[in-house]
């Protein structure tokens, strides 16, 4: 190393120019690092299930059902994720699959059969969701105590509507499709439903104008208001699509319990921002990914699967997705801090 | 050296912040016993400077002597313990205590090291208070049941209840009554008599004539004169270093012949309450009109007037001769006008986003069918409209708050030259703009007038206005008190028409 070598007539002309990198580089360099750990951390998961429970895990039942149950939740996390991209937050959407799951299983809704449920769970969500915007974007309220209010009412009329029982469906179709008969392709149709969702929420939030204005209204709202963006009506919409998605997990929920409770989505409130903050959206808006989302929920549904497999009681998962939460917040800070 | 070292001396104070040198090399020395005053536009460092005399953000260069021993102060408990106090414009008090647990604040009067001694706190509150001349305030009431003032003489006796060598006070007068801000003068006066030295900020050169001894001026980061005796120096001087004639700008060319037409932008009898005064305006096609005034005289109000993103109480704003809905800014993008706002992080850009989105996210209708957007079509209209302007980096790929200032102010304009606007509101252009990047923004405003856009500039700096403008209104405390064109125009007689009833210079 006395000498700069100086290199042979040529070569420099096979030096790939910088930008060039090998597509599988590019790749990586295109997936963000946070989605990687994601899936580094949904990787490892699924090795411990496959070591501590090899035949329980890895069975193809098992794996159907971890997936349909993440569809729940899932299609109401992706709702979530646009609200706090946009800076708001929606704490009613428990409470709301819950009203919407009551309502579309009363005894008068299910006399107009399939289409009946259907239409009255994606009709309340909408209408709840409605209510919350309005509030929100025209009435000036703060989205945590509108949704704060709206979580108390819709449970409280879920409770009014059922007197506590659980209303068994009776509809023929609705049983249906959560046999195993009705799988396509060994996938059951609420996972299937949980994929469209989640690919036309990635398109929306990253391919339409809805998509952007939703961040540039999470960024800054005075910028986007100064830019020409109606804020309001953005925020109306994006409200109402959180309570759309929460009238379609209300259905999903009623073909995979065949009922319907008031004690619906408890809780699902905070799995759903849990998943979308550790996903990497960002609580304070201007950033959010469908993908992180997403891969949130598969993360706490296969925790819950391996701890239940395991015996271990659901005091325990509550402790590991807690430690969970706080590791992924403390990563993205690092991150953030280092970009 | 002199045998009495300063009590507080900086040297060399440099900080920065991403994309912009808040401070650069700032010396300030101040003596016991003495006001010296801080002067400066928005934007000149002051705030920055004074937080970093208060512990609250640490400077990347420079030593600050403090008795004549070199100290660092890490955190606003350090600066505290030194005795160094700062009353903040926004005060920082918390609204739901009361006046006595305000000022005790982090320092109660405690028996047996936690039980909080309320009656010797308030005792000593209401002794401040009697010192500061307002023994009429109860120590007992709740801070946000007091008005401004009141809340001003509790920050101070806050101060006071530290034993404080120097205070710092953020524009105290800004909230004040005539008579509240003689009995202010007093305090000060007192406390400089007990040897403490006051670094007093403000924009009213009356009080610093008043009340001050000396006097450093800051201007882009820099001081730009330090020490200046307070009462002797001509207010023509010091207002001249405070708009910085220290720079030669380099002004583009006006066109030959004046600009014809029909006025594209037309005000008519605009007014806000409180804000400013009924006025008539309008700008033509091709034409750059200017509004010169001090801060505080209503021009960004009026830009924000105009724009609708505020309501008037009164008056029209006419676009190609259609009135606009008042209080919509969607109506006015609509209608062609654009604003490039004063404070460009927090009012026009997306900083988590890519120059691209900050640029395309007023014509999205432009490459979208159906709310699905043509990427290809967006990234190339946006670099066509970054180009036009010759942002830097040439990649509208890259972040926006990786730019400078002078670039992120393209990557505004460029968005409302991708919409096709046709009025341009200017707020302060060249405001955290390097000096080297200012005759570049002059010939691109031009450039868009050539091209056939009317132009509302705005700006506290005389220079740039007259240089820059074709029409010049020159604003007073919220009213029109000139309009001629700006070659009639020249900076003297325009800093005597904004200034005029404060002391003759």
């Amino acid at each position: 190393m006395t000498q700069p070598v100086s290199p042979p007539r040529g070569s420099t002309d096979k030096v790939p120019p910088v930008g060039q990198l090998p597509a599988w580089r590019g790749l990586m360099a295109r997936a963000d690092v946070r989605t990687l750990s994601l899936l580094g951390v949904l990787a490892a998961l699924v090795v411990i299930g496959g070591i501590t429970k090899p035949d329980e895990f890895l069975d193809t039942r098992n794996l159907q059902l971890v997936l349909t149950q993440a569809s729940v939740i899932g299609v109401v996390t992706v709702g979530m994720t646009f609200v706090i991209t946009s800076g708001g937050i929606d704490l009613s959407v428990g409470a709301i699959v819950a009203l919407a799951s009551v309502w579309a299983t009363t005894v008068a809704t299910q006399e107009y059969g399939f289409g009946g449920i259907l239409f009255t769970s994606v009709l309340v969500g909408l209408g709840c969701g409605l209510v919350n915007g309005l509030l929100i974007a025209y009435g000036g309220m703060v989205p945590f105590i509108a949704t704060l209010a709206m979580l108390a009412s819709a449970r409280g009329l879920a409770l009014q509507i059922t007197d506590g029982k659980t209303q068994i469906v009776t509809v023929d179709g609705i049983l249906d499709l959560g046999e195993r008969d009705a799988y396509i392709l060994g996938i059951p149709p609420l996972v299937l439903v949980f994929a469209v969702v989640t690919i036309i929420g990635w398109l929306i939030l990253n391919r339409t104008t809805f998509g952007r204005r939703t961040v540039a209204v999470g960024g800054n709202a005075e910028a986007a208001r100064l830019a020409g963006i109606d804020v309001r009506r953005q925020r109306l919409y994006l409200y109402l699509l959180s309570g759309l998605c929460c009238g379609i997990a209300a259905f999903l929920l009623i073909i995979l319990s065949g009922s319907g409770q008031n004690t619906n989505g408890n809780l699902y409130e905070l799995d759903a921002i849990a998943a979308a903050i550790i996903g990497g959206t960002l609580l304070s808006g201007g950033r959010g990914t469908i993908v992180g989302s997403v891969l949130g929920v598969l993360i706490f549904t296969t925790i819950t699967n391996i701890f239940a497999l395991n015996n271990l009681q659901s005091d325990v998962q509550q402790i590991a997705k807690g430690a969970i939460i706080v590791a992924a917040v403390l990563v993205q800070r690092r991150t953030a801090s280092t970009t | 050296m002199a045998p009495e070292p300063p009590l507080l001396s900086m040297s060399g104070i440099t900080k920065s912040f991403p994309g912009v040198r808040a401070l650069d090399g700032v010396d300030l020395d101040v003596q016991a016993g003495e006001v010296h005053c801080l002067l400066g536009q928005n934007g000149a460092g002051k705030s920055t400077l004074i937080k970093v005399l208060a512990g609250a953000h640490q400077p990347d260069d420079g030593t600050i002597r403090w008795r004549g021993e070199a100290v660092t102060l890490r955190s606003p408990i350090a600066a505290m313990r030194l005795g160094i106090a700062t009353i903040y414009q926004e005060l920082d008090l918390v609204e739901h205590l009361s006046v006595a647990e305000n000022v005790h604040l982090g320092h109660e009067p405690t028996a047996a090291g936690f039980v909080v001694r309320r009656k010797s706190a308030k005792a000593s509150t209401a002794q401040l208070l009697k010192r500061l001349g307002h023994p009429e305030i109860d120590p007992a009431r709740l801070v946000g049941e007091l008005s401004a003032a009141q809340q001003q003489i509790v920050s101070m006796a806050r101060a006071l209840s530290h034993d404080v060598r120097l205070i710092v006070m953020d524009e105290p007068s800004a909230a004040l009554d005539p008579d509240e801000v003689d009995n202010l003068f007093r305090i000060v006066g007192d406390l400089t008599a007990d040897g403490v030295a006051v670094v007093y900020i403000s924009h009213r050169l009356e009080e610093i004539r008043r009340i001050g001894d000396r006097v450093t001026v800051l201007k882009d980061g820099r001081a730009v004169a330090g020490g200046l005796p307070a009462k002797s120096t001509p207010t023509r001087e010091v207002v001249a270093l405070m708009t910085g004639r220290n720079v030669e700008y380099v002004f583009p060319d006006r066109p030959a012949a004046p600009a014809q037409g029909e006025p594209l932008l037309e005000v008519r009898q605009l007014a806000r309450d409180g804000e400013f005064e009924a006025f008539d305006l309008s700008v033509r096609p091709g034409e750059i009109v200017g509004l010169a005034g001090l801060v505080g005289s209503g021009r960004s109000e009026i830009l924000e007037t105009i724009y609708g993103a505020r309501k008037p109480s009164s008056g029209q704003v006419l676009v190609d001769g259609r009135p606009l809905k008042p209080g919509s800014v969607r109506a006015a993008v609509r209608a062609g006008l654009g604003l490039a706002p004063e404070e460009r992080k927090a009012q026009a850009l997306l900083m988590l986003e890519s120059v691209t989105r900050n640029v395309s996210v007023s014509s999205m209708s432009r490459f979208s069918r159906g709310g699905w957007i043509d990427r290809g079509a967006e990234l190339g209209a946006a670099r066509a409209a970054t180009r036009e302007l010759s942002l830097r980096p040439d990649n509208p790929s890259v972040p926006v708050r990786t730019l400078s200032g002078g670039n992120q102010q393209k990557a505004v304009l460029a968005r409302w030259l991708l919409r096709g606007c046709r009025v341009l509101l200017l707020d302060e252009p060249t405001r955290g703009v390097d000096v080297g990047a200012r005759a570049e923004l002059y010939a691109v405003v031009r450039r868009l007038a050539d091209e056939g856009l009317a132009v509302l500039l705005v700006s506290s700096e005389v220079p740039e206005v007259l240089g820059l403008a074709d029409r010049v209104l020159v604003l007073r405390e919220g009213r029109v008190v000139h309009t001629a064109p700006a070659r009639e125009l020249d900076e003297h007689r325009v800093l005597d028409l904004v200034m005029e009833g404060s002391p003759a210079s």
